[in-house]
């Protein structure tokens, strides 16, 4: 049954990138990037990773993604042009891109053994053994993300702004 | 029951449409949302890469969902700069197409 | 044991004075100038006069050696310098003669913008000159010969501003370098057979092996000759002497007539040992001499230039030289150098007076009259024109006759060259009272409307000083200054009685040169044994005088009796004539048959072909191959942030695949 939800999940995740990769009206692309994130979430849960799940769908698909769909209205951002602007990335970049994608899925199958099973109810991660490690073990780098997160606002605000 | 290796091909083929994603879009929005799609991809890995620790060493490992965590929120934080200079980007050159902002000079 | 002589600040003081006056010369006042010139060329001179006195007291030959220039394996050349009766011979000529010439040229140079530049390489002559004559080995005699070479070009186009001057310096020096091409052969085969080139060693190992003759030696000899004639100005590379009479005049007389130019019978006497074992050389060398001899004086008695007359005379009375080392008489031919610097150097200075005084006319035509009017020069030219005409007791009879004794004396041949040094003896004596003739005596004759009948190069002013054009009254004929009369005096005097040092016994003298010189230059030479006896030199004696009488006698009747005469002559004998004229059109037979062929390989072979076509070619490929790389590289460099993506997703997944499967192709597979 596991399986059952995971290929459904699995197939709603590559479908949504797909279609990003297809649409041609960047909020059409926005709307499938919030299904793939949404449909992560699920699977973050059935890997036993709560906490991120749940963040998963409050700061990606809530807050990420809202604010790309808010810049696209704002910019008014409509089809995209058909403009050729480098042939090398067509040249180049599927092979690559294609090379990536066989080379990984090969390590992964042919060391498929080594990876195990997950079972959904094993090795459940909980916010408290989130916070435990994070308050204590890695206090430092947690404060510092905070200063990163204000001087990501600070130039945000700087470089939107209006120039009067 | 499902295998590990599952999740990662699955995120194997997520990257993979992201950097293809990366490759044809011409405008800079799509762009954008291609990188955070790969972003995805790979805090699907690290979180089942921490699940088959647990499992390997017999303890709960939240190593890689730590890493996550900050991953989303320097992610956030880029998105933020990052949509900020497309905005400062569309205001000096009035256009959205990836291929016209070949300049470094604004 | 041998007191410290410091032979090495004999070339090294006048090379100071180059350096002085080159480097900051032009902004001294004249008056230091003047001073650092006379000084450097006047210490020398006064060194070897102290190592005169000091001569008999010591042991010879005397060594100096200033370390080592040269170590390369078994080879080694040293800065060694050697004194013996030779090099102080030469030393004297070259400083004392030096000496005088450049105070002369104080006074002829007065008004020259470059003045402090010909001080300069005059100085940087001598220095080159001393080394030469210093040296110990052939390579730091090469060194002089060579950096002669250079002090003649630059001085030769002195005037620089001038295409002919600057033409003639470049013959001067092509022509030397193929003479300087023979001696470095001959320095090769030294190194070969010898192991060395020190004098001492490569003679000392010819005395030891008293079997070899001919052979690797007549090589080593013929190349040497080579050489010399280059230097020397023998035929065949003689052709750059007369043109290097667009230099100064004190040029022509210290460096083509008493110095440089006998650099190469110099050589020749140095080198006796090896020449007394090759006949042939020997052979090879008198032949050269006596038809240079020749030669010259046919081409002489028609110049109009009153320096060519003396280029020419050069020309033949070297030949002379070579004639006297030809026929194993080392010492006459050095005798005859020493006397020939004398009356030579006399010869051209006093034509400088003359020419000066003419404001630079240099065309005898020209000239005439001036016996009165310039006395004090008229009475030195007429000593040296009797020293070189072979009249006793000048000083050109004495060394003139020994060696026309010694070839008479030689076997194989030596009567020709003896009736051949006789003759052409006798048309020495006809162009130079022709020249004294026709400068001082008669009436004074305009200048010549138009120049350009006259084909030799040489203008009738080589001299830039006085632009004047034609106009000889301008300046009112007028003596030179003392400074410039003084050296004629003082040379006039060594021209009278210098042959008293040589002087025969055949005719009651003590011939005190020639045993002064035994030492070294006497070996065992087969050639000029005996056979002589006093009766038959005081015979052939008479003879050459008679025949200089003769010679003084048709100049005599052709340019003083009758003066139309030569016209009239010139008429029935218009071939020949021409001929003559023209130096048998020996320039442009050279020019015809080397200068351009080589000029068109040069110029069209090498210039075009390869230089533009391999070289230009391949480099300028290069260049481009390399731009069109970078061009092509550069278009990486695009600005397109899809292209980049691109790149970057083809080299992630390579690396991811290098990382996995690792640097050789050896799979990490379970």
């Amino acid at each position: 049954m596991h399986l059952a939800l995971f290929i459904i999940f699995a197939v709603l995740c590559v479908t949504g990138a797909l279609n990003l990769l297809l649409q041609r009206h960047p909020i059409n692309s926005a709307l499938s990037l919030i299904v793939v994130m949404s449909s992560l979430a699920v699977l973050y849960l059935l890997l036993g990773a709560e906490f991120l799940a749940a963040a998963q769908v409050i700061v990606y698909s809530g807050a990420i993604m809202v604010l790309f769909t808010f810049v696209i209205m704002l910019l008014n951002a409509g089809k995209e042009e058909r403009t050729h602007g480098s042939k090398l990335a067509y040249v180049a970049g599927f092979p690559g891109a294609a090379a990536l994608l066989g080379l990984l899925a090969f390590i992964f199958i042919s060391r498929r053994g080594e990876f195990g099973q997950a079972r959904l109810g094993d090795y459940v991660a909980t916010t408290g053994d989130l916070s435990r490690v994070l308050f204590r073990d890695l206090l430092l780098p947690f404060e510092v993300t905070s200063v990163l997160i204000l001087i990501a606002i600070l130039g945000a605000v700087a470089l939107a702004r209006k120039e009067h | 029951m499902v295998p590990i290796a599952y999740y990662l091909v699955l995120s194997a083929i997520l990257f993979s449409i992201g950097v293809a994603a990366f490759l044809i879009k011409r405008n800079i929005i799509t762009v954008f949302m291609s990188i955070e799609l790969m972003l995805n991809a790979v805090n699907l890995a690290f979180i089942a890469f921490s699940r088959q620790w647990s499992q390997i060493t017999g303890q709960l490992q939240v190593n890689g969902q730590i890493f996550v965590f900050f991953v989303m929120v320097v992610a956030a934080a880029e998105a933020a700069v990052g949509l900020a200079i497309i905005i400062a980007i569309f205001r000096a050159r009035n256009t959205l197409n990836v291929d016209q902002v070949d300049l470094m000079k604004l | 044991m041998n007191s410290d002589l410091h032979l090495w600040l004999i070339p090294l003081v006048p090379f100071a004075g180059f350096l002085v006056n080159g480097l900051v010369g032009r902004k001294l006042p004249k008056a230091l100038v003047t001073t650092i010139a006379l000084v450097a060329s006047l210490v020398p001179a006064l060194q070897v006069a102290a190592i005169v006195t000091k001569f008999g007291s010591l042991t010879l030959p005397y060594l100096e050696n200033h370390g080592a220039w040269i170590a390369a394996g078994s080879f080694h050349a040293d800065f060694a310098f050697q004194l013996d009766q030779l090099t102080l011979v030469m030393l004297c000529i070259v400083t004392g003669v030096g000496f005088l010439i450049h105070v002369y040229s104080v006074g002829y140079m007065a008004e020259e913008q470059g003045y402090w530049r010909f001080f300069a390489y005059m100085n940087l002559f001598l220095f080159f000159m001393l080394t030469l004559v210093l040296a110990e080995n052939f390579l730091l005699m090469f060194v002089g010969w060579e950096g002669v070479g250079l002090a003649s070009y630059l001085l030769i186009g002195f005037y620089y501003t001038r295409v002919s001057a600057a033409k003639a310096g470049m013959k001067a020096f092509v022509v030397n370098r193929i003479g300087d091409f023979g001696f470095l052969i001959a320095m090769f085969l030294l190194v070969a057979h010898f192991g060395s080139l020190s004098f001492s060693e490569v003679f000392s190992q010819i005395g030891a092996h008293p079997e070899w003759q001919s052979g690797f030696l007549t090589a080593i000899a013929l190349f040497l000759v080579l050489g010399a004639t280059g230097k020397s100005a023998q035929i065949p590379l003689y052709v750059w002497l007369p043109d290097a009479m667009e230099g100064p005049t004190p040029v022509s007389a210290l460096i083509h007539a008493a110095t440089m130019v006998t650099a190469g019978v110099y050589m020749v006497a140095r080198t006796h040992v090896i020449f007394d074992r090759s006949p042939l050389a020997l052979a090879v060398v008198a032949t050269i001499g006596v038809a240079t001899a020749f030669f010259a004086a046919t081409i002489g008695i028609l110049q109009t230039d009153i320096k060519r007359v003396l280029a020419y005379s050069t020309i033949s009375q070297l030949g002379y030289m070579f004639l006297g080392c030809g026929v194993a008489a080392y010492s006459a031919g050095i005798f005859h150098l020493v006397t020939h610097a004398f009356f030579k150097a006399l010869l051209f200075l006093a034509a400088g007076s003359v020419i000066h005084s003419l404001s630079g006319e240099q065309d005898m035509r020209a000239m005439g009259g001036l016996r009165k009017k310039i006395p004090i020069t008229f009475w030195t030219m007429t000593a040296a024109v009797l020293a070189i005409s072979g009249i006793p007791p000048f000083a050109g009879f004495v060394s003139k006759d020994e060696i026309l004794y010694q070839a008479f004396l030689s076997p194989n041949g030596g009567k020709i060259f003896w009736a051949v040094g006789l003759l052409t003896a006798g048309l020495t004596a006809f162009y130079m009272f022709r020249l004294w003739y026709m400068t001082f005596f008669g009436e004074r004759r305009e200048p010549l409307a138009s120049h350009e009948e006259d084909l030799a190069p040489v203008h009738a002013r080589s001299d830039t000083k006085l632009v004047l054009e034609a106009d000889p009254h301008a300046h009112p004929v007028h003596e030179s200054p003392w400074v410039m009369l003084g050296p004629l005096v003082i040379l006039a005097i060594l021209s009278v009685i210098g042959g008293f040092m040589g002087w025969p016994e055949a005719l009651g003298g003590s011939n005190w040169f020639g045993r002064f010189l035994e030492p070294v230059v006497a070996a065992a030479h087969p050639t000029s044994a005996g056979g002589g006896n006093n009766s038959l030199e005081l015979i052939l004696a008479l003879t050459s005088v008679a025949v200089a009488a003769i010679g003084w006698l048709f100049a005599h009747i052709l340019y003083y009796a009758k003066p139309g005469l030569p016209a009239r002559m010139a008429e029935n004998l218009r071939v020949v004539y021409t001929l003559v004229k023209n130096k048998y059109w020996v320039d442009e037979i050279y020019g015809a048959l080397i200068v351009a062929p080589v000029l068109f390989i040069a110029r069209w072979l090498l210039g075009v072909l390869i230089d533009r076509v391999v070289i230009d070619g391949g480099t300028l490929t290069a260049g481009y191959t390399a731009q069109g790389f970078g061009a092509l590289i550069a278009r990486i460099q695009s600005g397109n942030i899809r292209s980049y993506a691109g790149w970057l997703a083809l080299f992630a997944a390579a690396l991811l695949a290098i990382s996995y499967f690792g640097w050789t192709t050896h799979f990490y597979l379970q």
